[in-house]
């Protein structure tokens, strides 16, 4: 597999303003120097706590919002340059955000709004209507029935597939997906959640996968991308990640996640008190003001992601053979 | 046992095509009486207006020493006549023409400016927004009144002048609501989504942005012409508006004001006219937000 979505180094953080004249006063570090991967035809599946920078992750790699540093190189072409210019991005690469109701224009038809992205690309309005009426099809919505809906007369389902199929008219080969199903009722969510596997398919898409949900990114995805504080914790293979996870923090969420075997319940909180303020975070280890391993060498030195065997990767002391921690022998054994 | 539905008509999912967004917003305000009697009075008189030498019994310019200040319902004279024995009914006819002409033409430049302005503002942000917004704000330091008899003032009398100040007091208040509306909408995920398809700025604010944005922005223009008939009155009253002997319902209550306790009820009719028209207006505006205002 060769990678059709390279991040490196990517950085973004938002100033904040106050005070007199409009100073900066402060920055949130919303996404601090991260890099990642995505194979084609892969899913890769990101989580992470609110605030973590999922969303600004996905709305740089889009170039919605513009990296303060960083490459993005997009089928190894860089964006931006003149190898990709951002056009050429966007019809490759596309998004399905949360708010089904919000990412529909409620004054356009549901066929106008999925034939706006070709006719910009200069298809024919015929033509654009055309492959409307098809992908409407294609997410399970009978065309003759929702062509010329407005979004208010759809259910929150359905609206979804509208957006689905929305960013699917432009025929891109890389899908955005931004809590996409996180709105939607359990039952609803198994649906488009299938659907999405269907579509994966039949297009040859891959998906960057967004979710606060651990079952959901479990039963999507290929490999799983943890994020903590604007930083990534783990990247791994998702059967290794969810089976054996090697940061502390990826342990934790992994405790979090409510369970159906009654022997595997607990009570107790996995994860204690809220992620640190992003405009300050914590020295060394963002993590260490929860961790229940946190050492002096924590609170020194920042741990860089490093490679744990051939396929996965952890931003953690207790990894990396002679870091410093007490631990770091027994687990990286 | 026949009263009660059978679960199935709930499933029933009519398959004929939707009405459109401003289908919609007719249906509902044909449903709503106050805002259809409203919009057939404000209709009368412009069509009364447009027409007025046709409707108009006699000449509103014709003076008669004789048959000065004669009372409501005298033989010839429906609703009396005024201080130079000119007719009232064919005053107040013709009286109209200008009136609503003052009242609307300003407010419709207003709301093309307006809009321009905050839709530029509101999509642009950062440093536009900030040179287009704190200029606005230089306007409304002034009381609206102030404001136009100030600029009135500077032009001079005169029908067309005081048209210019007129639309410059009702700029502001169009752009801020215009700009607000803007901005919220270029929040908003679909907007987003379009940037996202690849869209220019030009495209996104045609397609998305000025759809969601006119219609709250025109709902507030209509609400501002019963304003903007007040104070083009009152222009006229003060002498800076339009000139006599030309009928206009700010100037008649002007000349009449002197005959206020000789004959009130002729004295009161052009300010009845104001009255009318501008609370007709702002009651058909209400009626067009709420039939406007459709929730999911």
């Amino acid at each position: 597999m060769s990678a059709l979505l390279e991040v490196l180094q990517l950085r973004k953080h938002f100033p904040i303003r106050g005070g007199l004249l409009n100073r900066q006063t402060a920055t949130v570090r919303a996404v601090d120097d991260i890099s990642f991967t995505v194979e084609a035809g892969e899913t890769l599946g990101v989580v992470g706590e609110s605030g973590c920078g999922k969303s600004t992750t996905a709305r740089l790699a889009m170039h919605l919002i513009t990296p303060d540093e960083g490459t993005i190189v997009f089928d190894g072409r860089t964006v931006g340059s003149s190898q990709m210019p951002l056009r050429d991005l966007r019809r490759q690469m596309q998004m399905v955000f949360q708010d089904s109701f919000a990412s529909l224009n409620p004054r356009l038809t549901i066929e106008e709004s999925i034939a706006f992205g070709p006719q910009v690309h200069g298809t024919p309005k015929a033509e654009a209507r055309e492959r409307a009426r098809d992908l409407l099809a294609k997410v399970g919505l009978n065309p003759a029935q929702f062509i010329r809906r407005y979004p208010h007369e759809l259910s929150g389902g359905q609206r979804q597939r509208v957006n689905i199929a929305r960013a699917l008219a432009l025929r891109p080969r890389l899908v955005i997906l931004d809590e996409s199903v996180s709105a939607l009722d359990k039952s609803v969510q198994a649906q488009v959640l299938n659907l999405l596997a269907d579509l994966k398919e039949e297009f040859g898409l891959t998906y960057l996968f967004i979710s606060h949900d651990l079952h959901v990114v479990q039963y999507m995805s290929d490999r799983v991308m943890v994020m903590y504080l604007g930083r990534i914790a783990e990247v791994g293979p998702v059967r290794a990640l969810y089976e054996n996870p090697l940061h502390p923090y990826t342990r934790g969420l992994l405790s979090a996640m409510p369970s159906l075997d009654p022997d595997k319940r607990t009570s107790a909180a996995p994860l204690i008190g809220d992620p640190p303020n992003p405009i300050n975070p914590p020295s060394g280890c963002r993590f260490r003001t929860r961790c229940p391993h946190a050492e002096a060498v924590c609170a020194e030195k920042e741990p860089v992601l490093a490679a744990v065997g051939t396929e996965r990767l952890a931003a953690c002391h207790m990894v990396v053979a002679g870091s410093g921690h007490s631990k770091a022998a027994e687990v990286a054994a | 046992m026949s009263a009660i539905p059978t679960p199935l008509a709930v499933e029933a999912v009519p398959i004929a095509a939707s009405r459109g967004y401003w289908a919609t917003v007719f249906a509902r305000v044909r449903r709503d009486k106050l805002t259809v009697i409203c919009a057939l009075i404000l209709l009368a008189l412009v069509i009364l207006a447009i027409f007025a030498p046709w409707f108009s019994p006699q000449d509103p310019l014709a003076t008669s020493m004789l048959k000065r200040l004669a009372p409501v319902g005298s033989p010839g004279n429906l609703l009396g006549t005024d201080e130079l024995g000119r007719d009232l009914l064919s005053r107040l006819i013709w009286g109209g023409r200008l009136s609503l002409f003052i009242g609307i033409l300003p407010v419709v430049n207003a709301f093309l400016i307006g809009t321009l302005l905050g839709v530029t503002a509101g999509f642009a942000g950062g440093k536009v927004n900030t040179a287009i917004m704190r200029t606005m704000d230089v306007f409304f330091a002034f009381p609206s009144v102030l404001l136009a008899i100030a600029i009135s003032g500077v032009l001079g009398a005169g029908l067309f002048n005081s048209i210019v100040s007129l639309t410059i007091v009702f700029v502001p208040p169009i752009t801020r609501v215009a700009e607000s509306v803007t901005t919220q909408v270029r929040n908003l995920d679909y907007v987003e989504a379009a940037r996202a398809s690849g869209a220019d700025a030009l495209t996104i604010v045609r397609v998305h942005v000025l759809g969601n944005v006119l219609g709250p922005v025109f709902i507030y223009a209509t609400s501002l012409m019963s304003v903007c008939m007040i104070l083009a009155s009152g222009l006229s009253f003060l002498g800076l508006g339009t000139k006599p002997p030309s009928p206009e319902w700010g100037l008649m209550l002007n000349t009449l004001r002197t005959a206020i306790y000789t004959n009130p009820l002729v004295a009161a009719l052009p300010g009845a006219m104001i009255f009318i028209t501008s609370i007709c207006f702002n009651l058909m505006s209400d009626g067009l937000r709420q039939a406007m205002d459709i929730k999911q």
